[in-house]
């Protein structure tokens, strides 16, 4: 991972609690959610099952102890720590390394 | 190929309708042509329920079996107003006597010329196979005076209309018979406001069906109800010069000339039994019964082989049967024979459930004990009048039958057991005994659930396991189990739910894994608390931090609560993706733009600027099946300017995104239109515009017609309002989509303002109660007592709601802001309209679009490889 290259997205409080933003990183559409315990988490944005770039704009909320987004398409939940399709173990979008630093979110190895 | 054959029915009647239902489904038109020659002048209807006509605006309507009047496939034909006079079996043809205008059903009802005995139309038909479904009539006594003014039977719409028009006139009225009919025609003239006398020749009513105790305990019921009842007495005369002032009786049993006593009365109801309808029968030798009814086999055949008989004109075996079921079986068999099936009609049932005056009475069975060596085990409460016995053979192991006054409730496990001959436990008392004693039974496969539509347990549980049905109203469907007199209801409603729980389905109402609650619990929790936010609806009621179920449905119900912006900081997060964007989310990810165009009426001027807009943001326009048009293909980042320059050319928000009122449509009415009775558009707008923006449990439609040509389809509407000469008609429940349902009458001949107040309640009765995603049709569906429950709510504000539904509407209509407006007037609500929030003004580089006549249409973005980052 290229751990040198961090880039700037926004202020944490751009995130609504329990809501997403989208954010352009190199030409890649990652999505990045605040939940409830004001945790940051990314994403890739692109809704494998329907190929639009959309996964921000779903409803964050819990499946079990997971975080999780539901696709705003077709309503297939993803968890927000992992990418992982909780509708589909065989699909998965990619996962980003965030951190928030005085109240700016950062994200790294996005490729 | 063989020649196509052809079936005559003459009668279209309950029973003659279901033959030719039957024939249809069973494929009896593939080789046979149907016509079916009916006297009424309407359709087939529920005449069992026929006393309802009473409660009903437009009762007749409500009661069709046939509503339209028309058979889908057209190798039936139907032809009302036409009495079939002869039959000649040599040359195998009927003469038929119609009235000029029958065939041409225009809406009109064809006067009965030939029943006044003016002349008519006489054609004669072909048949290769001829069915007979006269029915029957009521027997009226060779009493004198029978023939004056006000005297009436009750067996047709119109009897019931007749009696009506007398009964406002009358103050007190008497119905001669105290059987099963002559109660039921007593309810009514309680309803019409009449001093109603029951006279009873027989020692107690309903002779046929009770004992001694149950006829005592039935008359306290219907004495306390206002009907005073004379049993053991003869009518000797009707007296009065034309009309009737009273009845003339005597005891039974006392000489001719003795003591009598005159009931006074202005109306008087004949139910003195029924006679088969086979003189047409009799008049070609045909045999008949010695009792009455065209004789038939066991495959309702007469001795002529193409002449059958079913329903109450027939008697097959020499035994004719005064209730629908046995003539249902009747068709059915016909039907099959045709079909050359073995089916065979070898008896019925002649069990009987019903609720007179809000009594419940049953029998079924060998109710007398008249089985050698039969038991009766009784209970009896007085007080409560309550009144159940058990007839049951000699070794106590099987019930052969039983009468239940008072609660019936026992009904629908007590009667299979007859029919299946289940062992009976060791205390059957136990049975029979107030409820909570606890016997719970199995009942076997092959018990009778349903007797009218003869369904058994093994055909509602092969409906559940194998054809999908998910509920009760899905397999009345496809079973027709409940659908004709509803007293099975609660044991299909039982084995459904039992089937369920024996598979390991949960039949969990919860909402999702976060909430146990349903939606309807859920909504009166948020009232009650007052509730306003997520966080603590889900911390007091529910776990975790819910779902794209969830949130929505509760930001529906906070949005049907108060009047506040969706887009509030306190909901925002808890709409769907639509409602979020206030637009429609595409297969690109862009976004549809509907305006609201209330009943479809637009100027040129806002056509105008709706093209203008299009043209400039290079929009894809469609226009929509609810008379509006949609603009496609929006990015998400470019949805406030355009809705911008729509609201500054005077639109607003069409909710096209919403659980939500979705538009009215209407058809151009009385204004313009030159069949049109009332002013359909301006309704449509006025709806259209109360009703916008309310939060629903579902997408809300709506149809305004301003005649009877119904060309707005109102009646595939969630609500639908057809004109009338004198107001209009309110339907309810329509939609179309995947499970097409027509809207039915809720009530008729509405002023607007009346009609207003109803809608206002059934919409907001619908908002509290349904089920997330629910259409208005299942949820009436799915309610206990189904329209008949909407129509007590709403009509006859039988739950006192009325008021308060009609104030929670008019916070709603008062608290309307266009979402749109309030949205360009908060920057706060604004900000989120970005493409990306580090570069706001990049466009979305997976969005692309190709030209299709002439317009732009998606290029679908390539699909990522699943799993690997792009
Ligand atoms: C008030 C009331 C309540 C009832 N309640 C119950 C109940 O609770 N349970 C139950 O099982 N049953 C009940 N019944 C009885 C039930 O309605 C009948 O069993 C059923 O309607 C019989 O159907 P059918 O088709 O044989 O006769 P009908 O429904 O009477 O139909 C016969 C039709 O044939 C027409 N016709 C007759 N002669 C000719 C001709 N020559 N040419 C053309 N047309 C002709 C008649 O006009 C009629 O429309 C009730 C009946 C009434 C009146």
């Amino acid at each position: 991972m290229d751990v040198a290259r961090a880039t700037a997205l926004c202020a944490v409080a751009d995130i609504p609690l329990e809501g997403g933003v989208a954010a352009l990183v190199d030409g890649v559409a990652i999505a990045v959610f605040r939940t409830h315990d004001g945790s940051v988490h990314a994403i890739g944005n692109v809704d494998p099952f329907s190929g639009a770039s959309v996964l921000s704009r779903g409803i964050v909320g819990t499946r079990g102890d997971a975080p999780v987004v539901s696709s705003p398409m077709y309503k297939q939940a993803f968890d927000l720590r992992t990418g992982a399709c909780l509708d589909d173990a065989s699909v998965s979008v990619p996962s980003y390394d965030v951190s928030v630093v005085d109240g700016v979110v950062l994200v790294r190895g996005v490729r | 190929m063989t020649k196509r054959q052809r079936i005559v029915v003459v009668g279209h009647g309950m029973v003659g309708h279901r033959f030719a239902q039957a024939a249809v489904e069973r494929g009896l038109t593939e080789t046979h042509d149907i016509v079916v020659f009916g006297e009424e002048p309407r359709a087939a209807y529920d005449r069992v329920g026929l006393t309802s006509w009473f409660g009903h605006p437009d009762g007749a309507e409500a009661l069709s079996l046939l509503p339209g009047g028309v058979y889908d496939d057209p190798r039936v034909r139907l032809v009302l107003d036409s009495v079939v006079t002869e039959i000649d079996r040599a040359a195998r043809t009927v003469t038929v006597v119609s009235p000029p205008s029958a065939g041409s059903r225009d809406g009109r009802q064809g006067a009965l010329l030939d029943q006044r005995g003016e002349p008519g139309a006489v054609t004669v038909h072909d048949y290769d196979v001829l069915v007979l479904a006269t029915g029957a009539a009521p027997f009226v006594p060779p009493v004198e005076g029978r023939g004056k003014d006000g005297c009436f039977v009750y067996r047709t719409i119109e009897d019931l209309e007749a009696i009506k028009a007398a009964s406002e006139a009358a103050t007190s009225g008497v119905v001669i018979g105290g059987g099963l009919l002559g109660l039921e025609a007593a309810n009514a003239l309680v309803q019409l406001g009449l001093d109603t006398h029951v006279v009873e020749m027989a020692p107690r009513l309903m002779p046929v069906q009770l004992d001694d105790v149950a006829g005592v305990t039935l008359v306290r019921h219907v004495e306390k109800l206002g009907v005073q009842v004379h049993t053991g007495v003869l009518t000797e005369e009707i007296e009065g010069d034309r009309s009737v002032t009273g009845l003339r009786v005597r005891q039974a049993g006392t000489e001719e000339g003795a003591r009598t006593e005159v009931v006074e009365a202005q109306v008087v109801v004949f139910s003195a039994g029924i006679r088969p309808r086979d003189a047409l029968a009799r008049e070609c030798d045909l045999e008949t019964a010695p009792r009455g009814g065209v004789l038939v086999d066991e495959q309702c055949r007469t001795a002529d082989p193409h002449v059958f008989a079913i329903g109450e004109c027939a008697a097959p075996g020499g035994t004719m049967y005064g209730l629908v079921a046995p003539g249902y079986a009747m068709a059915e068999v016909v039907v099959d024979a045709l079909l050359d099936g073995p089916g065979t009609f070898t008896g019925a049932d002649m069990s009987t459930k019903l609720k007179l005056l809000g009594v419940d009475v049953a029998s079924f069975g060998d109710a007398f004990a008249t089985t050698e060596g039969a038991l009766e085990l009784t209970y009896a409460d007085a007080v409560s009048g309550v009144y159940k016995k058990l007839v049951v053979s000699e070794d106590g192991r099987r019930l052969l039958g039983g009468i239940l006054v008072g609660d019936a409730s026992a009904y629908g496990i007590l009667r299979p057991m007859v029919s299946s001959g289940l062992a009976l436990p060791d205390n059957p008392e136990q049975l029979i005994l107030p409820a909570g004693s606890g016997v719970r039974l199995g009942m076997p496969d092959e018990a009778q659930v349903c007797s009218c539509n003869d369904v058994t347990k093994a055909d509602i549980l092969h409906a559940v396991a194998e054809q999908g049905c998910e509920g009760v109203a899905d397999v009345k469907q496809c079973t027709r189990a409940g659908t004709t007199c509803g007293s099975c209801v609660p044991t299909v409603k039982n084995l459904v739910e039992e089937h369920f729980a024996s598979v390991g389905r949960v039949v969990d109402k919860g909402l999702c894994e976060h909430f146990r609650l349903t939606r309807q619990e859920l909504f009166d929790v948020v009232a009650v608390h007052g509730y306003r936010r997520f966080d603590d609806i889900v911390e007091a009621h529910g776990t975790g931090r819910g779902c794209d179920v969830c949130k929505p449905a509760i930001a529906s119900i906070l949005a049907s609560q108060t009047s506040t912006h969706i887009l509030e900081p306190a909901t925002a997060g808890l709409q769907d993706t639509n409602d979020k964007y206030l637009a429609n989310i595409q297969r690109n990810g862009t976004y549809s733009v509907v305006p609201r165009i209330p009943g479809g009426e637009i100027t040129p001027e806002k056509l105008i600027v709706i093209g203008e807009v299009a043209r400039d943001y290079g929009l894809y326009t469609k226009i929509t099946g609810g008379q509006r048009i949609d603009l496609f293909g929006a990015r998400m980042e470019q949805l406030p300017a355009i809705w911008k320059r729509l609201v500054d050319a005077g639109f607003e928000s069409g909710h096209a995104y919403g659980k939500s009122l979705r538009t009215v449509k209407s058809c151009v009415g009385s204004t313009w239109c030159r069949f049109g009775v009332q002013d359909s558009v301006g309704l449509a707008i006025a709806l259209e515009l109360r009703y916008r923006g309310l939060r629903s449990p579902h997408k809300l439609k709506g149809g305004v017609s301003g005649c009877a040509r119904e060309c707005a389809e109102a009646r595939g509407k969630d609500f639908g309002v057809i004109a009338t000469e004198k107001g209009w008609n309110l339907y309810v429940g329509g939609n179309g989509g995947a499970t097409p349902a027509h809207a039915r009458l809720l009530a008729g001949d509405l002023d607007t303002q009346t009609l207003v107040s109803y809608l206002d309640r059934f919409l907001m009765y619908y908002v509290r109660t349904a089920d997330r995603l629910q259409r208005t049709s299942t949820w009436i569906e799915q309610l206990e007592g189904g329209l008949e429950r909407v129509r007590e709510v709403v009509v006859d504000d039988s739950l006192g709601l009325g008021a308060e539904l009609e104030a929670e509407m008019a916070r709603h209509v008062g608290g309307y802001a266009d979402e749109w407006a309030a949205t360009l007037a908060d920057p706060a609500k604004l900000e989120r309209f970005v493409s990306f929030v580090n570069a706001p003004d990049t466009p979305d580089p997976t969005i692309a679009f190709t030209t299709e006549r002439d317009q732009i249409q998606p290029i679908a973005p390539a699909l990522i490889p699943v799993g690997a980052p792009s």
